[in-house]
């Protein structure tokens, strides 16, 4: 079993659709959701508040800087993720598209590093 | 019987991709299978010279490389390398011949995943499946060996992190996972064919390993009209080849080839599959293309072409996978019928500014047409965006003639 981030990926000018499709958003993600909690590939998963709400802080040489985000000046942010776990690629990929059709943006798919355990 | 460096070599050659597709299974990662694969040929290097070849040198080969690989494992993994552990843990499955033919099917679809970019899909192809080595392939798709050994290592690094699997994709899946396989397959066949620069038109070596993993797909999957429709066309195309150069190694068109020059026993072999296909009827890109290529295989000379047939797979082709391109050289065929003024009116319609051969059929139809300035205009634009030195001179010679009028 190999652990990947689902990383969902929305426009910086991102507008939220009218309240019904922002409903049926919601609750897209939420059946898609539960399915991962029944199936097992469950891990993790969350919605950002955007971008423009993050603060980054770097420490160098002792000292610290903290500065007004995000980290980089894109088109596009990470607007949630889900942290899923799964045989393989092919297993995995097929539930990120099942997430980018619930929550409709493009899903980026990355494995995690082993576990040190 | 004695056994020299260059025919291990030749068993190396053949046998490689086999054995390294029996151990990716074994050991459920590429570098150790193929690290193993190499330590046994260096073995059969010592052995096979002195006591002759063993009856039976794959199995030899993936026997030995089996217990090296075992042996590698164990020693390396008393160091801190839980990946190698890990590994040990799992080879527990016995390699038994009679798999080894999935084995390379299961590998050919990790290479060709498409998560993996194509140039790497085509390097590690090239690498695994049909047992190049790196300077060869960094040669043939003439970039350095460092940049090549690079793309490898990190497109079997992706393979590894992302636990890409090595199985042959279900029947539902199929369609879409089948589709890269056989763009690779013909990607490394044009890439010899019209190589991207350089000197010589072909590159021979490449067309000959497009055509072996063409046979390969067929012979691993014998069900898959596609396959069969693909290597038809390699088939028909390379047919071609001893009348696409004359003496000289300049291009030689279709229409002005001297057709006695062609390879009739490719030719056949191509018809036989063409039937085939029309037989199963489940027609799809590659089956109409080499449909097409059939038709001109069948006339003796460009006017006794059966044009209409051709403007008919032309169509259906476009019908079925529509392509500005396809719509280029449907135009072609046109110009046959019904004269270049008709066939002129749709590759004006194309918006393929950035594709030199446009300028070239353009130029062409324009000067059968009499306008010669535009046409000369053509061919310069034409040339401004070939990269090929042959079909560079080809174009020259055009704008030469046309300039002595």
């Amino acid at each position: 079993m190999t652990q990947y981030l689902l990383s969902v990926h929305m426009p910086a000018d991102f507008q939220p659709p009218s309240p019904e499709v922002m409903q049926k958003m919601f609750d897209d993600v939420d059946k898609f959701n539960q399915k991962l909690q029944a199936d097992g590939s469950w891990v993790f998963a969350g919605g950002l508040h955007p971008a423009e709400m993050s603060t980054v802080v770097r420490a160098e040489n002792g000292k610290v800087v903290t500065t007004d985000g995000p980290y980089v000046e894109a088109k596009e942010h990470v607007g949630g993720f889900w942290i899923i776990e799964a045989p393989d690629l092919d297993a995995a990929l097929k539930l990120a598209a099942e997430g980018s059709q619930a929550c409709g943006g493009a899903v980026e798919v990355r494995p995690f590093q082993d576990n040190p355990s | 019987m004695t056994v020299d460096a260059s025919a291990i070599e030749g068993v190396f050659r053949a046998e490689s991709g086999r054995a390294v597709a029996s151990l990716v299974r074994f050991f459920g990662d590429i570098d150790i299978a193929e690290e193993a694969v190499q330590d046994a040929f260096e073995i059969a290097l010592r052995r096979w010279p002195e006591h002759g070849l063993p009856p039976s040198p794959a199995g030899w080969i993936i026997t030995t490389a089996k217990n090296r690989g075992i042996d590698r494992l164990r020693r390396e993994s008393s160091r801190d390398d839980r990946h190698r552990q890990a590994v040990l843990l799992n080879t527990k499955e016995e390699v038994e011949s009679g798999t080894v033919e999935d084995d390379r099917l299961r590998l050919i679809f990790t290479c060709c995943h498409p998560s993996l970019a194509q140039e790497a899909q085509v390097a590690l192809t090239l690498r695994l499946i049909a047992g190049l080595q790196t300077p060869e392939i960094a040669r043939a798709l003439l970039v350095s060996e460092p940049t090549m050994a690079q793309r490898l290592v990190r497109a079997k690094g992706k393979i590894r992190a992302n636990n890409i699997p090595y199985r042959v994709p279900t029947d539902a899946e199929l369609p879409d996972r089948l589709s890269p396989v056989l763009a690779v397959v013909y990607l490394i066949y044009n890439e010899g064919h019209v190589a991207t620069s350089g000197q010589a038109l072909m590159r021979d070596d490449l067309c000959a390993e497009a055509i072996r993993l063409a046979r390969l797909l067929v012979q691993l999957m014998p069900d898959e009209a596609e396959a069969q429709g693909l290597l038809a066309l390699l088939l028909l195309t390379e047919a071609r080849r001893p009348a696409r150069t004359g003496a000289d190694g300049a291009l030689v068109r279709l229409a002005d080839q001297d057709r006695g020059l062609w390879d009739r026993a490719l030719i056949d072999e191509g018809h036989a599959l063409v039937r085939a296909c029309l037989r199963r009827n489940m027609p799809g890109p590659y089956q109409i293309q080499a449909a097409i290529a059939a038709v001109h295989a069948d006339a003796a000379t460009t006017e006794a072409t059966e044009w209409s047939q051709i403007v008919q797979l032309y169509d259906q082709l476009m019908a079925i996978a529509p392509s500005p391109i396809v719509d280029l050289n449907r135009a072609i065929a046109i110009s046959e019928i019904d004269g270049p003024e008709s066939a002129l009116d749709i590759v004006e319609r194309l918006d393929l500014d950035g594709y030199h051969l446009f300028h070239a059929v353009r130029g062409d139809l324009l000067e059968r047409l009499a306008r010669h300035d535009e046409a000369a205009a053509a061919y310069g634009r034409s040339l401004e965006l070939a990269t090929n030195d042959v079909e560079r001179d080809h174009l020259r010679r055009r704008l030469d003639h046309l300039n002595a009028h």
